[in-house]
């Protein structure tokens, strides 16, 4: 009888488990079906080469939000990328086991679990407010700021994974220090540096919150990095709040190339690095 | 390559000392050793020290943003702090007219954070409560009972979910998750748990804390599940050969050896997942319905503190107002890195002790 009762809440436990699987992969499978299916019915040639229309019209695009989507993207990283791999050769190689590295790599993770939108409101005041406009450039910044802790991290990680006989190698052929960092220790781990550096991209890439009062938007197409600039998550936000269809679908739309974006960045660093192109380096 | 020539003569007669009057010193010191030496040559010491303090100027720049970004809250929100003090968080006004509780008054210059406290509190452990048991039961699935050939695609499905962008998942819970629910559950939650005073039947949109807790439940189920997973695996196997040995079914081998071995890294992840939902902006705003008032009833609007920061701040009125939004973001910031800071604690005292206590 025991044994009995025992076996049921065994069977029921499994099947609890079943059952929360099924029930978290569902909504996953519906948002993307739905997402693919929505996006795919409202995308057209002219979402990639027109701009937004006024409300009321037919048509238009995103084309200006695409590019400035690109624009704040490549301003991030021109931003995250050297003070995240910086970063994390630092900890690496100079700072192993020292207080000052326990404090940044705690500081790290502390940027890290920063909400977004906090991280828009202390750009605004530590860039755009200064500057007295909003901008591309404060936009570039909040996001580069976004992509240091993990770039930092990772490059951490994927250099402690170098062996110590190659820097010993390279430091016994008299090549110096720093080269020795940079074309030996640095380059063994690109792969993984790279990885590192595409999950950060993927990851600010969606970001809205931190562009709200940074980037803030635009209809038309900026110029200079000192304008307003559109971005795609915006755009996208702004569109799904408004009453049109004509706007719901565009956003659709966004959102589909938005996600088509993202994936295609970490499967292609997942392919490349998988196949060991850049591992020839090494 | 002068470089190496100079080198090369600097090393012959050098290494003869340290390498043959202590063999056995040097073979257990070896990396020190030889790595300050060849350090200490003075080859190229000028590019090599400066390239050591960029890269320390790199990590404290980190450290100075931090620093920067707190400092400027702080500086921002001086104005709200020296105007309301802590009652900020806790005190309301009331109306003259109506007298009734009045929490957030632009016009008239009252702020006060109560009702996104109540707003963000409300939705994220809502969350929780919905994300914790499916996200244990997904850890316990993929861990103990999954075929091998599922694990992978699973682990992946799930991990998928986290790289959705934020807005995407308020989109979708705009177009489907609210009209969902505003069909087909609210009318059954209000039916069976009307009397409880938790289901009102006044708010006919769908937004609300609902809506929100569960589009949060969905986002922080992957990063819940996976350190879950981490956690569950970094217990060791004789744990559960142990208990199977002692004749217990599966369940009880996994109630027993591994989920009370691991309970210490679960609760970790739960409150990292917290810290997600707690600053969790764009889907949050999307659907909570955005009014500063407080009800009991989960169906009715209301509004967070990452919410009314994202819906105000570009069009606050005055110093005031944005002092205040300052001070709510200040205090966003605060909660979650202590909430963070404590998750992790707990997460890396369980992964860390993992090999060693595998005896």
């Amino acid at each position: 009888m025991r044994a009995r009762i025992r076996t049921l809440i065994d069977g029921a436990a499994t099947g609890l488990a079943i059952l929360s699987t099924f029930l978290v992969v569902a909504p996953l499978v519906a948002i993307f079906i739905y997402l693919v299916y929505k996006g795919a019915v409202s995308l057209n040639l002219d979402f990639f080469i027109r701009n937004p229309v006024p409300v009321g019209e037919a048509g238009g695009g995103m084309a200006n939000a695409i590019v400035g989507s690109a624009i704040l993207l490549a301003v991030g990283s021109l931003i995250g990328v050297p003070m995240g791999i910086g970063g994390g050769i630092f900890l690496a190689e100079f700072g192993r086991g020292t207080k000052l590295a326990n404090a940044v790599r705690f500081t790290a993770d502390v940027l890290n679990g920063v909400p977004s939108i906090v991280m828009g409101i202390a750009v605004y005041s530590l860039v755009v407010v200064p500057q007295g406009h909003f901008s591309a450039f404060s936009g570039g910044v909040a996001l580069g700021i976004m992509m240091i802790p993990t770039v930092c991290r990772t490059t951490e990680e994927m250099l402690l994974m170098v062996p110590n006989a190659v820097r010993e190698a390279a430091l016994a052929l008299g090549v110096p220090n720093w080269r020795s960092v940079l074309a030996i220790t640095v380059k063994t781990a690109s792969p993984g540096i790279i990885t590192g550096c595409m999950l950060a991209f993927a990851r600010v890439a969606g970001e809205t919150a931190p562009l709200i009062f940074t980037a803030f938007g635009n209809v038309g197409w900026s110029e200079k990095l000192s304008e307003p600039i559109a971005a795609l998550p915006l755009q996208i936000y702004v569109y799904a709040l408004s009453p049109y269809d004509e706007w719901h679908r565009l956003a659709w739309a966004g959102a589909l190339v938005l996600i088509v974006l993202i994936v295609l960045a970490v499967s292609l660093v997942r392919y490349v690095t998988s196949r060991g192109v850049l591992k020839g380096a090494s | 390559m002068p470089e190496i020539r100079i080198s090369q003569a600097q090393l012959q007669p050098e290494p003869v000392s340290p390498g043959e009057q202590h063999p056995a010193e040097a073979a257990t010191v070896e990396v020190s050793a030889i790595r300050s030496f060849l350090l200490s040559r003075g080859n190229s010491a000028l590019a090599d020290r400066g390239f050591h303090w960029l890269m320390v100027l790199c990590a404290l720049s980190i450290f100075g943003i931090v620093v920067l970004i707190a400092s400027e809250l702080v500086v921002r929100s001086q104005l709200a702090w020296s105007k309301f003090g802590f009652g900020f968080f806790f005190s309301a006004f009331t109306d003259p007219f109506t007298k009734l509780p009045m929490y957030w008054d632009p016009v008239n210059g009252h702020f006060s954070a109560l009702p996104f406290l109540y707003g963000t509190l409300v939705s994220s452990f809502l969350a929780l409560l919905l994300a914790v048991p499916l996200a244990i039961g997904v850890a316990v699935f993929l861990t103990e009972m999954c075929p091998r050939a599922l694990r992978g695609p699973l682990a992946f499905t799930t991990e998928l979910l986290a790289a959705i962008p934020s807005v995407i998942y308020g989109l979708w819970a705009v177009f489907v998750l609210v009209p969902l629910l505003r069909e087909h559950v609210n009318p059954w939650l209000i039916q069976l748990l009307g009397w409880t005073g938790f289901f009102g039947d006044d708010n006919p949109t769908g937004l609300g804390f609902i809506s929100a807790g569960v589009i949060l439940a969905i986002m922080i189920l992957p990063i819940v599940s996976s350190l879950t997973r981490e956690v569950m695996t970094a217990v060791p196997h004789s744990q559960r050969e142990a208990v199977l040995a002692l004749g217990a079914t599966r369940w009880e081998m996994i109630r027993m050896g591994v989920l009370r071995n691991a309970r210490i890294g679960i609760v970790g992840a739960v409150i990292l997942g917290l810290g997600r939902a707690l600053g969790e902006t764009m889907a949050v705003t999307m659907v909570i319905g955005n009014s500063p008032e407080i009800h009991r009833s989960l169906l009715a609007n209301g509004s967070s503190m990452a919410s009314v920061i994202a819906n105000e701040f570009a069009e606050a009125s005055g110093d005031l107002h944005l002092s205040a939004l300052m001070e709510l973001g200040l205090a966003l910031f605060v909660v979650t890195i202590i909430v963070n800071a404590f998750a992790r604690l707990l997460v890396w005292a369980v992964t860390r002790g993992a090999p060693s206590s595998a005896h």
